[in-house]
């Protein structure tokens, strides 16, 4: 065990736990922040994707002894009333179907559409092709984070 | 109007509960007035009712018109819990906007077919929801009617107001809920013309969607309780294994260990549904304060497996009895596919046979043989297996993602040794289900453990765990013929199809009905590998095959696939080969969707460079048939585009049906073409999503269209019958683009590679 200070969605949180847990579980169980999802568990998914910073990582192969001082932002830190146009824009188009990805998936659009206000449709796909959804709402997906890049502009 | 009688389900109409409740809450609503590109979704307070009333089962009607309805079916992603309440809140006369959804326990007291499965939710509860709102509806007009001292005929009810016109007297919904609650229930109730509908085929939000998006505690494994512990499971590596012992000295001694125990799930002698089945019945528990550390001592554990001996499960399946094998010995793909060619060219078990088949085949012209083949599938729903359980000497409390509450509670009950009124079950939203939470052994296994702890417990599979504990979807093979004779015209038709455990016939389907000389033949292989249902069981492999191999039958009559295909369809419509009621479709339906698919389409004027697939296919009661345009880019075969035309009878939310089509398409392209579950001495060569793949964003579809056949017939099935055509049109489409036909799924996998 050993002792870490974590900034998570703007806040300072101290906590004492094992230094390989991964951040996927130390939101989930230490913080009980949930909306960050587990699917696989070696970053193959995208269904724990947090920003670290401005970027989309993986927080299941994240060791909380690797965060340091870096930022943390979940999905539950992305907006205060869950109105960033990435959210926004997802509800618009009724994007989801079972639900249980999207929050991943919000996650790594909002990175993109940060560093890349008017993602081309093959950026689109290159940003998003470690994101799976199981039950296909791709077409939606990609037809939300459009969405979300109009209305930023 | 209809009258019904409020028989059906009654006891859901008859309140047993007072209720009350108040405070303020935050609900959400969305201005759209102005249609901006983006609406805003802004949060507006919903003013709590400081008292509710029960008005039945369903519902309850707060002082200030508030109303919140009971969604009784598990949601695994296909939208009942905003679909099944706009059904009741239509017949009620409510405004959308003052409407709250609760997720119903399991209570088959009050509710009937709590079950997600057979695309039959909607279709089961159509009648039911509407009776539940209409009902309703009555009461408050009758309690208008008393106060009011006027004839209840007269009164009228339009968006949670009730309204006599001569007296001038009007009221709120809230107003008479009180006085309406202690009306008693008609006997019988009008339910509205279709023309009247306000709610029911319009587009509304997922009720969920806010929640989503924010991230909020929604599913069963974010389930979070005081000194809630944590669990895992340890399983045998490969199916034909058991457990013979364990050593969890060094994991017991790891932190946040609380223990390690083996847990039996049911008794030799246990009745079991099919739905109680699972492959490893004894498995070990690491139980420990979080999930990390949990799976960090599992590896730990020092387990010793044992081969198992050959066994035979007796299982019933709505009241019918039946026997399953499970053989001795560590299986391999390999061997399955070699037995399915074997035995696909012996006689199999006749299900249909009409005419004289073997002659008109021995006097063929030509002959047209094809045989078509599908891996095994892992669910892979993105929530792993996971319940929540809290059992103690007298209750058990359960919550978490379980497509068959209903037939899950007496396996937990007889395993528990508590009676069933002890149990209670309460589903969370799933993170998919598409067949695999059916079959509900996960939540006995937690019971199991938070009985043994004396602990409330979250059992969470890894998603390794989740992949190799069976219950998949079984591998096929199926060889069809057609005989044609010396003027080219279809004279026969032979299937014979086969699987490992199971054969994926449909003997009576189409083409079935619609040529003269027809055979369909089966044939099992037994299995220790476990299988169950998967989205559209049986026609997820059948459908592609049927509608592949047809599609080159009409290449080689030279004839035009829609066409053809409507040429059989006529022929099953005005003269049908053999009882008509044999053949389970309507065969003008079946056109019906064809000529929309057709005509949406433009078919036959699409660009060069397009290269097209048709598809049709009936299951779950509704038709769908599906065009897929294909397009090579950089030398790889894309799609373009993908069009459906769909009769599912009355569409209660079209966007959300929509939604549900396109998934269907993205998930049975990404099936057919990229997904296999192969097993190597018994145990599966793929446990993640590194070697098991599944599609993503780049190979979906660029644009999907969906089309609705409108006829006013009672909703149908919608969650599978979109999933299984999408692989003929795909193989059809392929063929076309590359001049290959494929045969074998996962068709990335054909020989010489496809791309590169």
């Amino acid at each position: 065990m050993a002792t870490f200070n974590l900034n998570i969605n703007g806040e300072s949180h101290q906590l004492d736990v094992d230094p390989t847990t991964p951040m996927l579980w130390v939101l989930r169980d230490h913080m009980k922040l949930v909306g960050t999802k587990y699917g696989c568990g070696i970053a193959q998914c995208g269904a724990c994707t947090v920003h670290v910073g401005d970027n989309a990582v993986r927080s299941c192969q994240l060791p909380v002894s690797a965060v340091g001082e870096q930022e943390i932002t979940t999905i539950e830190g992305l907006s205060e009333h869950g109105d960033h146009p990435v959210q926004k824009a997802w509800l618009e188009t009724d994007v989801y179907q079972c639900g249980y990805c999207q929050a991943g998936q919000i996650m790594t659009a909002s990175a993109l559409l940060k560093q890349n206000p008017s993602p081309t449709d093959a950026e689109i796909e290159n940003a998003m092709q470690g994101n799976i959804c199981r039950c296909g709402t791709y077409t939606r997906i990609k037809k939300a984070v459009k969405l979300a890049a109009n209305g930023e502009s | 109007m209809t009258l019904v009688k409020t028989q059906i389900g009654r006891r859901a109409f008859i309140k047993n509960t007072s209720l009350a409740g108040g405070g303020l809450v935050l609900g959400f609503s969305f201005l759209n007035a102005c249609k901006p590109k983006v609406a805003e979704a802004v949060a507006v307070e919903i003013e709590m009712p400081k008292e509710w009333f029960e008005i039945n089962g369903y519902l309850k009607i707060g002082d200030n018109g508030i109303v919140t309805i009971m969604s009784p079916n598990p949601e695994i992603g296909q939208n009942v819990r905003t679909s099944m309440p706009m059904i009741l809140a239509d017949e009620l006369e409510i405004d959308w906007k003052d409407v709250l959804v609760e997720q119903a326990p399991l209570n088959t007291n009050l509710y009937s077919w709590q079950v997600a499965g057979g695309s039959r939710s909607i279709m089961n509860s159509w009648q039911n929801l509407r009776m539940a709102g209409a009902t309703a509806r009555q009461m408050l007009k009758e309690a208008a009617a008393n106060a009011w001292q006027v004839p209840v005929g007269e009164i009228k009810a339009v968006a949670g107001v009730l309204s006599h016109e001569a007296s001038g007297n009007s009221a709120g919904y809230g107003e008479m809920a009180s006085a309406a609650s202690q009306i008693e229930v008609p006997e019988e109730v009008e339910l509205k013309d279709r023309s009247e509908f306000s709610i029911i085929g319009t587009s509304r939000k997922n009720v969920d969607g806010k929640k989503i998006v924010t991230g909020q505690p929604l599913f069963g494994i974010d389930v979070q309780r005081e000194g809630m512990l944590i669990a895992s499971l340890a399983h045998p590596p490969a199916f034909g294994m058991k457990l013979k012992s364990f050593d969890a000295e060094e994991a017991k001694q790891m932190p946040g260990i609380r223990d390690v125990f083996s847990v039996k799930l049911f008794d030799d002698d246990f009745k079991k549904m099919a739905f109680h089945h699972t492959a490893f019945n004894e498995l070990v528990a690491v139980v420990g304060e979080t999930t990390w550390q949990v799976m960090q001592a599992k590896k730990a554990v020092k387990v010793e497996w044992e081969a198992s001996p050959d066994t035979v499960v007796g299982m019933s399946l709505f009241g019918n009895e039946m026997k399953v094998n499970h053989p001795s010995g560590m299986e391999n793909s390999d061997t399955h596919n070699a037995k399915l060619k074997e035995l696909s060219a012996r006689k199999g078990k006749v299900a249909r046979r009409d005419g004289n088949p073997e002659a008109a085949f021995a006097n063929a012209a030509k002959v047209i043989e094809r045989s078509y083949s599908c891996p095994f599938l892992a669910h892979n729903t993105m929530e792993p297996m996971n319940f929540f359980a809290n059992v103690t000497e007298d209750h058990a409390e359960l919550l978490g993602p379980t497509q068959t509450p209903e037939w899950m509670e007496p396996a937990v009950s007889e395993r528990l040794g508590l009676p069933l009124e002890k149990v209670d079950i309460q589903m969370t939203r799933q993170g998919g289900g598409f067949g695999r939470r059916l079959y509900g052994h996960f939540m006995v296994e937690a019971a199991v453990i938070s009985q043994q702890m004396k602990a409330p417990v979250k059992l969470v599979y890894s998603r390794e765990d989740d992949m190799s504990q069976g219950m998949y979807r079984p591998a096929y093979y199926a060889t069809y013929r057609a005989a044609l004779d010396e003027d080219n015209n279809l004279v026969a038709f032979h299937v014979k199809a086969g699987g490992v455990p199971e054969s994926p016939l449909f003997a009576n389907r189409f083409p079935a009905g619609a040529i003269d000389h027809y055979l369909a033949e089966g044939y099992t292989i037994d299995s220790n590998i476990t299988t169950g249902a998967f989205r559209a069981p049986r026609s997820n492999f059948i459908a592609g095959a049927e509608q592949s191999f047809l599609d080159e039958v009409a290449e080689e009559m030279g004839k035009d696939p829609i066409d053809f295909r409507l040429e059989l369809l006529k022929r099953a419509e005005e003269n049908p080969v053999g009882d008509p009621e044999t053949n389970d479709y309507e065969a003008a339906r079946y056109a019906g969707v064809l000529e929309l698919v057709r005509e949406k389409t433009n078919w036959g004027q699409n660009d060069a460079g397009v290269h097209r697939g048709v598809s049709a296919y009936f299951c779950h009661n509704s038709y769908v048939a599906q065009v897929l345009d294909m397009v090579m880019e950089n030398g790889k075969p894309t799609v373009q585009k993908v069009t459906s035309a769909i009769d599912c009878g009355i569409v209660v939310n079209p966007d959300a049906a929509t939604n549900m089509a396109e998934g269907g398409i993205v998930d049975g392209i990404g099936h057919a073409m990229y997904s296999a579950l192969t097993f190597k001495d018994g145990a599966p060569e793929q446990h993640n999503f590194d070697r098991y793949r599944l599609i993503r964003h780049k190979e979906a579809p660029k644009e999907i269209e969906t089309h609705f056949v409108d006829n006013g017939i009672d909703p149908t099935g919608m969650g599978e019958p979109p999933f299984p055509p999408i692989m003929g049109a795909l193989a059809n489409a392929l063929y076309r683009a590359t001049g290959r036909r494929h045969y074998h799924q996962p068709f990335i996998s054909d020989k010489p590679p496809l791309v590169g």
